[in-house]
């Protein structure tokens, strides 16, 4: 525009960039020094030990095993995360035909997202409460009593029954998100289809599928992310961090958020944060390359 | 992404595409749509029911409470939302909340609307690193940045001040809203502001006089986005904020919770989550479409 543009572009962005500078880039450069220290946080000295944690954690049985639980939550959360929301939107969108009740199925299946992850967990730990919990409440009221069990201590329930939370709550935003690109699909393509003879699933599989892949795409790494990222609703469902229920749904993130708040191994637990930072970034050029195909541009 | 995106999805559709498509072949239609229709009913009754049973047992006594989930109150427990309000002093977390969220919301928008006018409509080297590196803000998750962060607040002495979160909050809303109103300043017509110099306005007058007012519509989405961001926000709060008289409300539930394993004044506890959501639950009601496609906008193009 004219020479005098930087009086206003440095006072402008100053701001952001110093928040963004002091509060976001610097704490994630840190993490990466802290992460080769025995720190423990009582002394302004932090003693240097190379790799030192970063080979601990390649022998530690509860790291590993937390990461195993990182590794499940990572295959199921998105399959069936997504199943779900795209057998919603192709329901409420595919062809332009919307089934009956669509509009009020779409904003009761998104209200979840925007509740407080804090009341959602708090509202579940209560749905599995053993004795006055709504599950096996339920459980009882159809007879099915011998289903009952108390779900958040149960070693093989316990992981599940926080993972089927994350579902019910995020079901909503992929839906939409499927329903906003499957919209743009022109009907023609359909009508066409119908003609040749398709059927309500090869219409899906042969045309909405591919039209929509790079929002499926884009779907996978988020819930990707989210999968090594779980911990929040571990903690509010199960009523705590270092409860029984925590424990044995104890995922990476979880084990570092105990080691340092809990235990004060700063150094340590900042290694195990680049390990999820690293893995984090690693699987989504994976999960970018794994699902790259022909994009169809129409 | 661009303007469209706060608009309600309908209104960018071509009208056509609401008659739908008739005679698809395979299956009988009736078993199809029977079968499609339990299952929709089947899911909303999984969404609502917990909200439902929610409301009711937040008018319960504690022993309606501990006799089983089923039974209905004999009479409206209001007692449990005033216990809530102010024994379990979800009154307080509440003021201290609006308190952090009014200077947050506030810096969080004029603060990215600022950077996102220069990257949008100036030319100057860098700008295209500096772009990115906000945006990269996206894709770190915040729990890994905890620890040096709390050592950092600390240090700067603003661990439990309100201060200190509310620009902790800036800080981590300065990626998604850079980078939609950036998107957002393109779209706005050159002219306006070339018009405004030629009367002699200076860059600054152009900004607030003209840019701003023009840009309300993604301030608007961003205000709704962020509020419902920073009030649902957890873990902050949670690391930051150890003062339990300046407490969040969310971190004050939590610990309402943790505690009430011991305590057991369960219809108090409910009656705090009721009081908890009630303010998200206006903001979808007033503005459910906008959300929707606000929230979902950064997913579709990213």
């Amino acid at each position: 525009m004219h020479h005098h543009k930087y009086r206003l572009i440095i006072p402008f962005l100053l701001p952001a960039a110093l928040l963004y500078g002091v509060f976001v880039v610097w704490p994630y450069a840190q993490a990466i020094y802290v992460s080769l220290t025995s720190w423990r946080g009582v002394s302004a000295n932090r003693p240097f030990v190379g790799l030192d944690n970063y080979q601990r954690l390649w022998e530690d049985d509860r790291f590993l095993e937390a990461l195993s639980r990182n590794g499940q939550l990572l295959i199921v959360l998105p399959l069936v995360t997504i199943a779900i929301a795209l057998t919603f939107a192709a329901l409420f969108t595919q062809g332009g035909q919307a089934i009956r009740g669509a509009a009020f199925y779409r904003i009761v299946f998104f209200f979840p997202q925007i509740i407080p992850a804090v009341i959602v967990g708090i509202l579940w730990s209560y749905v599995y409460t053993p004795n006055i919990g709504l599950l096996n409440g339920i459980l009882g009221g159809v007879g099915l009593d011998g289903l009952k069990r108390s779900w958040l201590t149960d070693p093989t329930t316990v992981l599940w029954a926080i993972v089927a939370v994350a579902i019910w709550s995020s079901v909503g935003f992929y839906m939409v998100i499927f329903i906003a690109s499957m919209q743009s699909i022109p009907t023609s393509f359909y009508e066409a289809a119908v003609l040749d003879g398709a059927t309500r699933w090869s219409s899906f599989k042969d045309i909405t599928l591919p039209l929509i892949w790079e929002s499926i795409r884009t779907s996978v790494i988020y819930l990707a992310i989210a999968a090594l990222d779980f911990f929040i609703l571990v903690i509010v469902v199960s009523g705590g961090s270092t409860t029984m229920g925590a424990t044995r749904a104890e995922v990476a993130a979880l084990y570092l958020y105990n080691q340092a708040f809990d235990k004060n191994r700063w150094g340590y637990a900042s290694a195990i944060g680049v390990v999820l930072l690293l893995l984090t970034l690693l699987l989504s050029v994976i999960i970018m390359r794994a699902t790259r195909r022909e994009t169809y541009q129409f | 992404m661009s303007a469209q995106a706060i608009q309600p999805i309908e209104e960018i559709l071509p009208t056509t595409r609401r008659e739908g498509i008739q005679g698809w072949t395979g299956g009988s239609d009736r078993a199809f749509s029977t079968v499609a229709q339990l299952m929709l009913a089947f899911w909303a009754f999984v969404v609502i029911f917990p909200f439902v049973w929610m409301i009711v047992t937040s008018v319960k006594t504690d022993p309606e409470i501990l006799s089983s989930p089923w039974k209905l109150p004999a009479a409206i427990q209001w007692d449990n939302f005033e216990r809530a309000w102010t024994q379990a002093r979800i009154g307080r977390f509440f003021l201290n909340t609006l308190l952090v969220l009014a200077g947050s919301l506030t810096g969080t928008l004029l603060v990215s609307a600022m950077a996102a006018y220069v990257l949008a409509r100036f030319e100057f080297p860098g700008r295209q690193v500096l772009f990115y590196a906000f945006i990269a803000g996206l894709m770190f998750p915040v729990f890994l940045a905890l620890v040096p962060l709390y050592f950092l607040v600390r240090d700067l002495h603003l661990l439990g001040t309100y201060q200190g979160l509310i620009l902790v909050y800036i800080a981590y809303s300065l990626p998604f809203t850079i980078f939609f109103l950036t998107a957002f300043f393109k779209t706005l017509p050159n002219e306006l502001g070339e018009a405004a110099i030629l009367d002699g306005a200076s860059q600054y007058q152009i900004f607030f006089q003209v840019m701003l007012p023009l840009a309300k519509p993604g301030l608007i989405a961003m205000g709704i986005f962020n509020f419902l961001g920073q009030w649902n926000q957890f873990l902050l709060p949670l690391v930051l904020m150890p003062d339990e008289n300046r407490y969040l409300l969310s971190q004050g539930l939590y610990f309402l919770a943790v505690q009430q394993g011991y305590q057991n004044d369960y219809g108090a506890l409910f009656a705090a989550m009721m009081i908890t959501m009630i303010p998200t639950l206006i903001v979808y009601v007033l503005f459910q479409r906008r959300l929707e496609s606000g929230l979902t906008a950064g997913a579709l193009k990213g």
